[in-house]
């Protein structure tokens, strides 16, 4: 582990029967970070994922998560962290307090402190009241909570949640991404989190790695990423008028490098950040009426997109 | 070895299996059959049936080829009492020692294969237990109610079949020294033997269906020894059951070696991919 990095992956490789699936990756989580691994189905961030639990050996590489390597000491890399799985991965015969408390023995914990976990986690969770029944009863967001309960169980300082809020409504959604997020902020959690949903990684994330076929073909803070895709700063003008002469006056402009109209708005695309001021200037000066001045920001569904097309 | 995560693991598949109907109900409906049902049919039918019907071919060829030892046991009874007795004794050994066996399969199959078709595995491979935690909990989970079964079975039958005897032989016939030796060395060895061959099948299998259905034919070799009994090619003597425990101790620790070292949790959640 370097100094600042809760999780380091260093050339991780990963072959099944010959095939390469995992190629080469290599990362660094801080603590406290909200790391999002983006990729579509197959791209390979489950088994990353399993690779930096110790579950899995890695083929070549090495990794460490609070300082254990996970290729020699994966007992202790397990117990210092807490996997919230694709699947819901629960006993659906048993209830959900058999299930906490299976886990919980595992753990290590017994007794009254065992119960008062158990407790607590449904209680924050909002299944105090279902504690008894059985989990082959629950909904799909009851599941996922009863499931990220289970990986918060022995209060881990690392989390992996994988797909977290897939398959649930968008309230249930946004509870676990409110959780998500205040386990990073408020409890200082460290969390790995797989997911195709580019909303919820640009809403969550601060930094991102975009896996593709086993690879990592970028990594990046959204906005670092969108900066180096876009170099030049697209801005949306509103004018009041927008006749021909104001529209020729402005595709003259030196500062000005194309423009576009689309819509009835009109996009302008300048060297950089420094000109918006100059434009604004020159078409107050033309004796242009502006209303608005908005700088374009690509939404991180366009980044990935342009990512994966780029590295095709 | 941590033996609470081990208990804890075996608990927790026990509870599981407990609480799904379509594995024990099947489980309780042949327990009786062997322990209840056959017994009583088979005395009633020799007590109901005239004694020269009861002298059939194969019958007539096994008292023929009966060792003198067996001829020494049932020396001064009657034919029907002779052929209650080897019935009790001997016919139905084989087949008692299916009910442990199916017992430890179903539990093993279900905790292994079963576990990794519904998906729950992989919570409890990401947990901190070692691989050797992981299999002996399992193994504990399906031969200790084999056992349990097979001891509530073996009493079961010892009474049904003294109680529906009594009334020919006047006394408790039920059960000898063969009997002692049969449920203390050969019914754990046929547990563990139903549970190896369990562990090596599901470790591959990707269903419980799959699974149990491969290793549901560890029952064949029970089936040729009740066949071999018949047509009095073997007989189970108290020596033939002890070598034939030794026999399957020593089959169970090379299977169950074999089991042990194949269960890697890399192995299994690499099946899973």
């Amino acid at each position: 582990m370097t100094e600042t990095n809760v999780i380091d992956a260093k050339n991780l490789v990963r072959e099944f029967n010959g095939k390469r699936v995992i190629n080469r990756v290599s990362f660094g989580i801080k603590e406290g970070e909200i790391f999002g691994f983006l990729g579509p189905n197959g791209a390979g961030k489950t088994t990353t994922v399993r690779l930096l639990s110790g579950v899995l050996a890695p083929t070549e590489g090495s990794a460490w998560v609070m300082g254990y390597d996970v290729r020699s000491e994966p007992l202790e890399v397990r117990k210092v962290i807490g996997v919230l799985t694709e699947t819901s991965s629960l006993y659906e015969r048993l209830s959900a307090k058999e299930n906490l408390a299976f886990f919980g023995h595992l753990y290590g914990l017994d007794g009254e402190m065992l119960n008062n976990r158990i407790n607590e986690l449904l209680q924050f969770f909002g299944l105090q009241e279902k504690s008894m029944d059985k989990v082959g009863t629950f909904s799909t967001g009851m599941k996922k909570r009863l499931s990220l309960a289970r990986a918060l169980f022995h209060d881990p300082p690392v989390l992996f949640l994988d797909e977290p809020t897939s398959g649930l409504d968008p309230e249930g959604a946004r509870l676990i991404r409110n959780h998500i997020n205040e386990l990073s902020k408020e409890e200082k959690r460290t969390i790995f989190l797989c997911t195709h949903n580019l909303e919820e990684a640009k809403e969550l994330c601060s930094r991102v790695a975009i896996i593709d076929n086993g690879k990592i073909i970028a990594i990046g803070s959204p906005e670092d990423l969108e900066r180096d895709l876009w170099q030049k700063t697209e801005v949306e003008v509103n004018l009041d008028e927008a006749n021909n002469e104001m529209l020729k006056f402005i595709r003259e402009l030196e500062i000005v490098m194309n423009m576009r109209i689309d819509k009835e708005k009109i996009f302008i695309e300048l060297g950089s950040q420094n000109d918006i001021p100059v434009l604004v200037e020159e078409i107050v000066h033309k004796g242009g009426r502006i209303f608005s001045v908005n700088q374009v920001s690509h939404s991180l569904e366009e980044i990935y997109f342009r990512i994966r097309e780029e590295k095709k | 070895m941590n033996w609470h995560n081990v208990i804890t693991i075996a608990r927790k598949d026990i509870k599981e299996v407990r609480e799904n109907k379509s594995i024990w109900i099947p489980m309780i409906v042949v327990f009786l059959i062997f322990s209840v049902v056959l017994p009583v049919i088979f005395i009633l039918a020799i007590l109901h049936t005239a004694e020269s019907e009861l002298m059939t071919e194969p019958m007539k060829t096994f008292f023929q080829n009966m060792p003198t030892s067996l001829t020494n046991q049932i020396a001064g009874m009657t034919l029907e009492q002779q052929m209650i007795y080897l019935a009790v004794t001997y016919f139905f050994a084989p087949l008692f020692l299916i009910l442990p066996l199916m017992v430890s399969n179903i539990f093993a199959v279900d905790s292994f294969a079963g576990e990794k078709e519904r998906k729950t595995i992989e919570a409890l491979l990401y947990t901190p237990t070692t691989d050797k935690e992981l299999i002996m909990g399992k193994l504990l989970a399906a031969f200790v109610p084999s056992q349990i079964i097979a001891w509530i079975g073996f009493v079961i039958y010892s009474i049904v079949v003294n109680l529906t005897g009594y009334p020919t032989f006047g006394r408790i016939f039920f059960p000898g020294l063969l009997w002692v030796v049969l449920m203390l060395w050969i019914v754990p060895a046929v547990s563990l033997f139903g549970l190896g061959v369990s562990v090596l099948v599901s470790i591959k299998a990707k269903s419980f269906q799959e699974a149990y259905q491969i290793s549901g034919s560890v029952v064949l070799p029970f089936i040729a020894i009740l066949l071999m009994q018949i047509f009095g090619v073997i007989y189970l003597s108290i020596w033939f059951t002890l070598v034939l425990g030794l026999l399957f101790w020593v089959v169970d620790w090379i299977i169950l070696y074999i089991g042990t070292k194949k269960f890697r949790r890399g192995e299994i959640i690499a099946n899973m991919v």
